[in-house]
């Protein structure tokens, strides 16, 4: 479903390339853990994945698009198959939880009563029901993160992209989260999800990327976030 | 790809009330400037008609020598022979001279005595001191020049004159006025353009964050720009319409109830050339603040 074909990514004015000659194959329905330092290239590989920024050489390939010949014109478009969660949550301020995961059907433009249907049943699968009508603010972080989700996978995207998702909450919470994810993925949605947390990625056992300064340096079915006997 | 109405609206409405004083300074500044691009525009529809009633009753005069004439195709009061010599020249200047009218001393001096009736002037005017003349209608007032170089040096013309050249020293000074009014009116479109810029640039920027998370769900570009571009045309439309107000009263209160019951000499313009103003301020106040507003946002939001 997605791969990286020897794929260099170098910004300017800086020496090393963020991105040093990958090669990676997802295949659809993977649950992939992307671990490494900050600065070890995730950030740079999820940006490549949206089409914020572009390889500098090789190919990055999407459900079959080829995300570098892609138009600018089409890139919204290209994004709505995807749903991506971020650290800081990123909900809209000013809408109530109802219409920031109904937003994700407005810019599509979903009709109403398709809106209607679908938010409230999506809002009892991720436990945020009886809250639909509060906004972001008065909610704990870990409910903002299960709106973010709710939003994401409003139009049930075959690729979820997750940067650090529980890198604001605390562990009970966080487990809470990765349960979502694992039901989205169990589905038969590819989610890729960019990570510090040993514990979480420990706990999962899934498939680890490991990446340090720009090159994947472990790619293991099943792994521990640690080095083999750590 | 298409966007439910009702949210456009929501999305609009809620723009405009956090951005409420920049749109109020927009909506002022759009009516201002507009007001003075609509009072530019019927002040040239006044001049052009003023000039085309005018025009209309333009007349050449040819004034004779009189027994106190000093020009040099003079040689005292002008002779019968003469006289009819001129006239034969004027008729021969057909069509360029459409009607020849004679009007002998005692005629003017019956006119200057209507003219300045109860003055003390009159005492000190006898019928001698004023000039018989020829009054002399064109095709085209233009075309003073040709009546001029035939009848210059011919015996018994002691002068010509142009009374188009009385008007035109006043068509002058209005159009002096309209320049004026013009220049200020771009620069009032100026400031316009530079504020609908830069309650684009606040509001994108008050937004950022709002807008960048509707860029990573996916929402176009026109989506996203959409909202703001809408929030200025509101601006625009309520200028427009104060503006347009402007003008209408302007013809109502100052031009039918005030000046025309006095000016009764000087045609004004019809209401129908007041409201073929109306479209074109619409027009140009909402075309300027798209056109503003798409470049800004062009520059501050990209993506």
């Amino acid at each position: 479903m997605i791969s990286f074909d020897n794929v260099t990514k170098q910004y300017k004015n800086t020496s090393a390339p963020a991105l040093d000659s990958i090669t990676l194959n997802i295949e659809q329905g993977d649950f992939v853990f992307l671990v490494g330092a900050s600065g070890s290239g995730k950030s740079s590989l999820l940006r490549l994945l949206l089409k914020e920024e572009t390889a500098t050489s090789g190919i990055v390939t999407v459900d079959g698009i080829n995300v570098a010949k892609l138009r600018n014109r089409k890139v919204p478009a290209f994004r709505r198959t995807m749903g991506i969660v971020f650290q800081d949550f990123r909900l809209l301020p000013g809408k109530t939880v109802f219409d920031n995961v109904a937003f994700g059907m407005e810019v599509i433009g979903k009709p109403k009563s398709e809106i209607a249907r679908k938010v409230p049943a999506l809002l009892e699968l991720v436990g945020l029901d009886e809250k639909s009508h509060r906004l972001p603010s008065e909610l704990s972080g870990g409910e903002q993160q299960r709106v973010a989700l709710a939003r994401a996978f409003i139009n049930q995207p075959k690729l979820l992209l997750a940067d650090e998702p529980t890198g604001n909450l605390d562990p009970a919470t966080s487990v809470g989260i990765m349960k979502l994810l694992d039901r989205i993925n169990r589905i038969g949605t590819t989610v890729i999800m960019a990570t510090h947390d040993v514990a979480i990625v420990d706990q999962m056992r899934k498939r680890i990327v490991q990446m340090e300064n720009g090159r994947i340096v472990r790619d293991q079915e099943r792994g521990m976030y640690g080095h083999t006997g750590q | 790809m298409i966007m439910r109405f009702s949210f456009i609206r929501r999305e609009v409405g809620n723009g405009i009330r956090r951005n409420f004083t920049m749109t109020v300074a927009l909506i002022v500044s759009v009516a201002v400037s507009l007001a003075l691009v609509g009072a530019a525009l019927l002040m040239r529809a006044q001049v052009d008609r003023m000039k085309g009633y005018w025009y209309d009753k333009i007349e050449v005069s040819i004034f004779l020598c009189g027994n106190t004439s000093v020009a040099f195709t003079c040689t005292g009061t002008v002779t019968d022979s003469q006289r009819n010599n001129i006239e034969a020249v004027l008729g021969s200047l057909a069509p360029t001279v459409q009607e020849i009218f004679y009007e002998s001393s005692q005629d003017a001096y019956e006119k200057f005595q209507e003219q300045f009736a109860g003055s003390a002037i009159l005492a000190n005017i006898s019928p001698d001191a004023l000039p018989e003349s020829f009054r002399v209608k064109l095709d085209d007032p233009a075309n003073f020049e040709k009546v001029a170089s035939a009848l210059q040096s011919v015996q018994g013309v002691e002068s010509i004159q142009d009374q188009r050249q009385l008007l035109d020293r006043f068509f002058q000074i209005l159009k002096g006025l309209q320049s004026f009014a013009v220049a200020v009116a771009i620069a009032m479109l100026f400031v316009t353009v530079l504020l609908v810029m830069n309650t684009i640039r606040v509001s994108a920027f008050a937004r950022r964050r709002e807008t960048s998370i509707k860029r990573s769900v996916g929402a176009s570009n026109i989506s996203i720009r959409l909202p703001f571009i809408l929030e200025a045309v509101v601006a625009a439309v309520i200028g427009s319409a104060l503006a347009s107000a402007g003008i209408l009263a302007a013809k109502y209160w100052v031009i039918d109830a005030r000046l025309a019951p006095n000016l009764t000499f000087i045609p004004f313009i019809t209401w129908e050339q007041v409201l073929a103003i109306v479209p074109v301020l619409f027009l140009a106040g909402v075309g300027i603040t798209v056109i503003a507003s798409s470049i800004t946002l062009r520059r501050y939001l990209r993506g």
